[in-house]
């Protein structure tokens, strides 16, 4: 029976709850699971290649999360923690970034360019991050970049525009190793800039320390049509705890993390909970993607998992959850533009060289034009990515400046990647080249919600 | 460091530009929509009025449909970022256009020969020319885009060069108070022999010939001028007189890396109005747009609209961009035409989807949703269309010459 079951359609598999199966069908159905039985596996007819893939890549494995380390408990409740000011506001229209800003975006670009890139391909094959690039990552503080000085991190003002710049500088060497080198700062922002004294004195000496925690900020559900102002995990007070339930998807390194900030509905507002990893009713399944697979994306289930009420990250009136959701938009925004300009530093010599009928086929309009157009889209994308940048760390209202960043950046930065990958033709739809990784990559814009924060 | 907020020294112009468009502009928007060919006198008045915001510093750039150059080039001290008369002028232009932008096209102070004069004039031509109305004189009935092969013919005689040919699309031809005509000194040399005269209106030898009925910008007249051994005097050769086969076409071109953002800007205003309308519209008839919810959640309408002013925002800023470049001395050839390009095709998505979104509203002339959607073709098409921003900046960015991209 449960073989029938598992046969059902509806959602598995691809098929539509419309499609039934008739008896032919149910025959081949079975036979399908005959041939991926292990049985295929022990006479040795399947690639041994397959069986090496890091666990975390199958789906369907849940276990429950890392146990983690404990963080010690310190400052006071209640009290609100530090905050970095909000960067001053010269009301001139200007372009050009300050001079720690390009310093830090010369720093991030070699390391994208030299350690990023190389490891790409293997890391989107093998769904993780090779503890090289999150050890060079981690080295740079990147994790702190959005935490303060006076509370171990590196910038005096509300470091939004910086990290813009390093998120696209990243991804221009690849978007899975940038969103998995940029996780656990998207966790150590969010506490810096909402946190109360205690969560701050409890959770940041970690990111600041030597032995930086992988951490998840957890925002998307699986569910068509998702709208992230309208999560379906519920918080439930219980004395001074919350009980949490729900499902959080495309959590990214979620089977390593130890620490997670989970966007939940309480008392009919959106909030955002700190959860440690060894919370009991926390388990992770690995869940691979279309693209971003070096970022280890998993889904986490909460089954009444408890924490202290204290947990609450900011304020419970949704303002803090709508903010997080805004610069957590401007992080893939700026993802996006870093691709984009992966993909027109790519296409621009392969144009150039490839030959066809007799000369470049860059010397066509078709091609020509195309080129151009994924030049100025992808110009308009990093404007639009900044303004919204800059007015977040000015501390302005960025409502409409992210809606419209995201939009312009997911439509257009899709049609970069599809006409990367039509530029260079069958060349390009073969691992040979990384735009058939851009294509996957650049799906994910309009989609992601969390995992990275400026 | 970086902010792309309208620069706040130019706010209090660009809305007084805004006032100036709805309150001057908008009355008369459709009046000479369907007069078409008749001079908008109240246009008079308004030029008198922005030349008394100008004395009094208020005004820089308001309605000008031209650059005008920079005297205060000192301004830029210790390397600081300069918001000048380049941001000004396309935040100003655009207000107009908000308004209207035939009636822009037709304001009788700056056109776009203005920006020829301020591209290539001697210090002294500058004074001498500074104050004329100038339309500008280049396109042939076999010479558009291909604007190297003009065959106006421009021949040295005495002290006087004289001018034959044909030049058509001439805005604000008959209106101005001069042409800058762009003529050959030399057919056999090429795009260097190219040269641009100031034809003062009345001069001997040049004549209406017609005005065009249009599509849209009825508002501004277009007119075909005839030059018939048409005397012009040897210092109304804009630059200099030397074919200078080195530099090539780039005199001459410098005016399209000037003009190219004006008319970014034009597009810029006219599809704003349609957006601010639209949303009104859309409003009324109970369509929310909210900026957290994913576009798939919300209306198709809402969505649609979305995806406009993302697109309208993203032409904005590489205005601002190419006009912030200039501003500050940095070549902005491709980011000039990056704006002219994202710019015009924006204007025409805009206009015509706001036309779609709003139904009979739209279409008819009860609105004047219809007339910028008619209004907006030719910013896709005068100052280089589309296809030719293309090829300026797929040549840049790939690295060829004209003659390898064609």
């Amino acid at each position: 029976m449960l073989q029938l079951k598992n046969l059902r359609p509806g959602g598995r598999h691809g098929i539509a709850s419309g499609e039934s199966r008739d008896p032919i069908g149910y025959a081949v159905a079975a036979m399908n699971k005959l041939a991926q039985s292990d049985l295929l596996d022990r006479v040795g007819l399947r690639r041994q290649a397959e069986q090496t893939v890091f666990t975390v890549t199958r789906g369907g494995f849940r276990t429950a999360t890392t146990a983690g380390r404990v963080f010690a408990r310190a400052g006071t409740r209640g009290t609100t923690g530090r905050r970095a000011a909000t960067a001053p506001s010269r009301g001139v229209f200007d372009l050009t970034p300050t001079e720690d800003e390009q310093m830090l975006v010369d720093v991030v670009a070699e390391l994208a360019a030299e350690v990023l890139r190389p490891a790409a391909a293997d890391a989107d094959v093998a769904c993780a991050a090779p503890e090289t690039v999150l050890r060079a990552a981690n080295e740079l503080g990147l994790p702190v970049l959005g935490v303060p000085e006076a509370l171990g991190g590196v910038s005096e003002e509300r470091a939004v525009m910086a990290g813009a710049l390093v998120a696209e500088a990243l991804a221009k060497g690849d978007l899975g190793l940038a969103v998995a080198s940029l996780a656990p700062g998207a966790v150590a922002t969010a506490i810096a800039t909402w946190g109360t004294d205690a969560q701050q004195q409890t959770y940041l000496p970690a990111f600041t320390g030597n032995d930086v925690p992988a951490a998840a900020l957890a925002l998307t559900e699986p569910r068509p049509l998702y709208d992230a102002l309208a999560p379906q995990a519920t918080a439930t007070r219980d004395g001074d705890h919350l009980v949490l339930d729900g499902v959080k998807s495309m959590v990214p390194r979620g089977a390593d993390a130890e620490l997670f900030v989970v966007g939940a509905r309480l008392d009919g507002a959106n909030v955002l909970v700190i959860i440690e990893s060894g919370a009991a009713g926390l388990s992770v399944e690995a869940d691979p993607a279309m693209g971003v697979r070096a970022a280890s994306l998993t889904t986490l289930t909460l089954e009444g998992v408890r924490v202290p009420a204290g947990n609450v990250l900011g304020a419970a009136d949704g303002t803090t959850y709508a903010e997080c959701v805004r610069l957590s938009r401007i992080a893939w925004c700026a993802l996006s533009v870093g691709v984009g300009q992966a993909v027109l530093d790519h296409v621009t010599p392969y144009v150039r060289e490839r030959e066809a009928f007799g000369e470049p086929v860059a010397h066509r309009q078709s091609v020509a034009f195309m080129v151009a157009n994924i030049a100025i889209e992808l110009q308009a994308m990093r404007l639009l990515t900044w303004k919204a940048a800059s007015r977040a760390a000015a501390g302005k209202d960025v409502a409409r400046d992210v809606a419209l960043a995201r939009r312009l950046c997911a439509d257009k930065g899709m049609q970069i990647g599809l006409d990367g990958v039509q530029l260079l033709g069958g060349h390009g739809f073969v691992k040979e080249h990384p735009v058939e990784r851009w294509y996957r990559d650049l799906r994910a814009i309009s989609i992601m919600e969390g995992g990275v924060l400026v | 460091m970086i902010s792309l907020d309208d620069p706040k020294k130019l706010r209090p112009l660009r809305d007084q530009a805004h006032q100036v468009a709805m309150n001057m502009l908008r009355p008369i928007s459709r009046k000479y929509d369907r007069a078409e060919h008749e001079y908008p006198q109240e246009l008079d008045l308004l030029a008198a009025m922005i030349d008394g915001l100008s004395e009094s510093g208020a005004g820089s750039g308001a309605g000008a449909s031209g650059v005008r150059r920079d005297d205060d080039e000192g301004d830029r001290r210790d390397g600081s970022v300069r918001n000048g008369t380049n941001l000004a002028s396309v935040l100003g232009i655009a207000e107009m256009c908000w308004g209207d932008v035939g009636l822009l096209l037709s304001l009788p102070r700056q056109g776009l020969g203005n920006s020829a004069i301020a591209s290539v004039a001697t210090p002294e031509q500058q004074e001498r020319f500074g104050d004329l109305w100038a339309s500008m004189a280049i396109t042939e009935p076999d010479a558009g885009s291909d604007s190297a092969s003009i065959r106006t013919t421009a021949v040295l005689d005495g002290d006087a060069y004289v001018l034959n040919g044909e030049k058509i699309f001439v805005t604000s031809g008959e209106r101005s108070d001069a042409v800058v005509v762009w003529a050959t000194l030399d057919r056999e040399k090429g795009r260097a022999a190219i040269k641009s005269f100031v034809v003062p209106k009345g001069t001997p030898g040049m004549s209406i010939e017609r005005l065009e009925h249009k599509l849209g910008i009825r508002a501004s007249d277009t007119a075909t001028i005839r030059f018939e051994n048409c005397r012009v005097p040897a210092e109304n050769l804009l630059g200099s007189p030397e074919i200078d086969t080195s530099q090539g076409f780039a005199g001459a071109m410098a005016t399209f890396d000037n003009t190219r953002p004006l008319v970014a800007a034009m597009a810029v205003g006219c599809a704003q109005a349609a957006l601010d309308l639209t949303r009104d519209l859309l409003t009324r008839a109970g369509v929310e747009i909210d900026y957290d919810r994913p576009a798939v959640t919300q209306s198709a309408a809402a969505a649609k609209f979305l995806q406009l002013e993302a697109d309208w925002e993203a032409a904005r800023l590489l205005m601002l961009q190419a006009a912030w470049m200039a501003d500050n001395g940095r070549a902005n050839v491709v980011e000039a035409s990056m704006a002219k390009a994202k710019a015009g095709r924006m204007a025409s998505d805009v206009t015509l989807s706001c036309v779609e979104l709003c139904g009979s509203v739209g279409y008819s002339e009860g609105e004047l949703l219809e007339k910028w959607a008619r209004d907006s073709k030719i910013l896709d098409i005068f100052e280089g269309t589309q296809q030719i921003q293309q090829l300026i900046v797929a040549r840049r960015v790939l690295g060829l010459t004209s003659a390898e991209l064609k």
